[in-house]
């Protein structure tokens, strides 16, 4: 499925800006990536979270095609599954893009991937945009938050590593359970919707995706 | 400690993006109150990161890339983009009452509410019970705020759709155990049940009815009522 590199690279080199989108494809990297990557758009976990974290801290537009590279294809495909055709898609995935460069002092590498954080940017500018509801979301700096009892900061410090594991994961899964899950997030759809278009017992696709579920925590579990 | 969780599906849901709006407000105010839920949601949502990570690109335009550079450009510093982020701060100015204070209330429900609940234009509904709505537009739920009164037995009553119940403030107990801040009780369709509020205090709570379309006629509107009053 992630064969074909995202397609930035040869629009950017049109527009006469190359010099830099190769530096930062295939240059020297200052953010503790391996020096040894392939020179790709495709990103791992922790390159993904050390571009965002070069964000945070300076305007950095290196980092910023990277994640653009990696992240804009992706979130257009994911808006697109979702039903926006090709202009609304592709304007919608810029502005994720621009959400990534403004918020990037909100990411929090312990609490999540940066394909997670990115995925809720995406899913969140969607309802807003397309559904065009407000989506309640919970907020970190809440007074009535009630923390977590026990948060060891060493389990914390794994969600890139999680993130890795997971991408692996979901490749794993028996085709009738995965499609059932891209059909969870990406289509929209409840389970009795689902179940319509699959032809399925409701009980079916809800033991179906619940098996899913608990295939991919006890992978996860096993990291922890 | 929240004891009550909501079904997992309704927390998958929620991360998903598929949840309408009313049933998001109340996980979003649940997983406030439930690092145990708070947890699972953000479990949920990396695999929507997993999955973001394993679908096909869809190639950018030409030009996709300077385009937001020239943006940024544009407005360095724009701020927060308000759809991806949390609701505003709560306002010092609702830190006062005693009950539904900034503290108390999470931020998700606060920016739907947006004030203290004494201050609400409770509606009464029988000498026990009051109920404010919120969104009174949203199409195929019901959304409201309930408080039952300390001590007092809610009348028995059925729902048109399931319901889901989180507590806010107090607690109540019925047939299926005792339900205090940050729980969620859930009943579907037909299921008849008698709450009675905790004698501590009165018992606040963010009630959604998701009735069926075909309940959303003024048959199912009185449905949605508690029959009883």
């Amino acid at each position: 499925m992630r064969q074909r590199p995202a397609a930035v690279a040869p629009s950017a080199r049109r527009t006469g800006r190359d010099s830099w989108v190769v530096a930062a494809a295939s240059g020297p990297i200052q953010t503790g990536m391996d020096p040894d990557a392939e020179p790709s758009s495709e990103l791992t976990a922790g390159q993904a979270a050390d571009l965002l974290a070069t964000l945070a801290e300076r305007a950095d537009r290196q980092a910023f095609a990277r994640l653009f590279a990696h992240f804009a294809p992706r979130v257009k495909s994911y808006l697109r599954r979702l039903g926006a055709g090709d202009t609304l898609a592709e304007e919608l995935a810029q502005e994720v893009m621009l959400t990534v460069w403004r918020r990037a002092h909100l990411f929090d590498r312990r609490q999540a991937g940066a394909s997670t954080w990115i995925f809720t940017i995406a899913r969140n500018r969607r309802i807003d945009a397309i559904r065009r509801e407000k989506r309640p979301e919970l907020d970190p700096q809440d007074p009535a938050l009630v923390p977590e009892a026990d948060d060891p900061a060493d389990k914390q410090v794994e969600a890139g590593q999680k993130q890795e594991m997971l991408r692996r994961a979901v490749t794993t899964l028996p085709e009738e359970q995965a499609a059932l899950l891209r059909m969870s997030y990406f289509e929209d759809k409840s389970h009795s919707a689902i179940a319509e278009e699959l032809g399925l017992p409701l009980g079916t696709v809800k033991s179906r995706l619940r098996l899913a579920l608990s295939r991919l925590r006890s992978m996860l579990e096993d990291v922890d | 400690m929240v004891q009550h969780l909501p079904p997992e599906e309704l927390l998958l849901d929620y991360a998903t993006g598929t949840l309408a709006e009313p049933l998001s407000l109340l996980v979003a105010t649940h997983v406030t109150l439930s690092p145990e839920s708070r947890r699972q949601v953000r479990e949920f949502e990396s695999i929507g990161g997993a999955l973001l990570e394993s679908v096909e690109p869809a190639e950018m335009a030409p030009g996709a890339l300077d385009a937001a550079l020239a943006e940024i450009d544009a407005a360095p510093d724009a701020g927060g983009d308000e759809a991806a982020g949390p609701a505003e701060r709560p306002r010092a100015a609702d830190a006062s009452g005693p009950s539904g204070t900034a503290a108390s209330v999470p931020t998700p429900l606060r920016t739907y509410v947006q004030r203290n609940f004494d201050a609400l234009p409770w509606r009464e509904r029988g000498s026990n019970v009051a109920e404010f709505d919120l969104l009174p537009d949203y199409p195929g739920y019901k959304t409201r705020l309930l408080r039952i009164r300390a001590g007092a037995k809610v009348p028995q009553h059925t729902h048109a759709g399931g319901e889901y119940t989180l507590v806010l403030e107090g607690s109540f107990t019925d047939e299926t155990g005792r339900f205090a801040r940050g729980d969620v009780a859930v009943a579907d369709a037909d299921v008849t049940h008698q709450p009675v509020a905790g004698s501590e205090g009165d018992c606040i709570c963010l009630a959604v009815t998701d009735a069926p379309l075909k309940m959303t006629g003024p048959l199912g509107r009185i449905l949605n009522y508690f029959v009883d009053m």
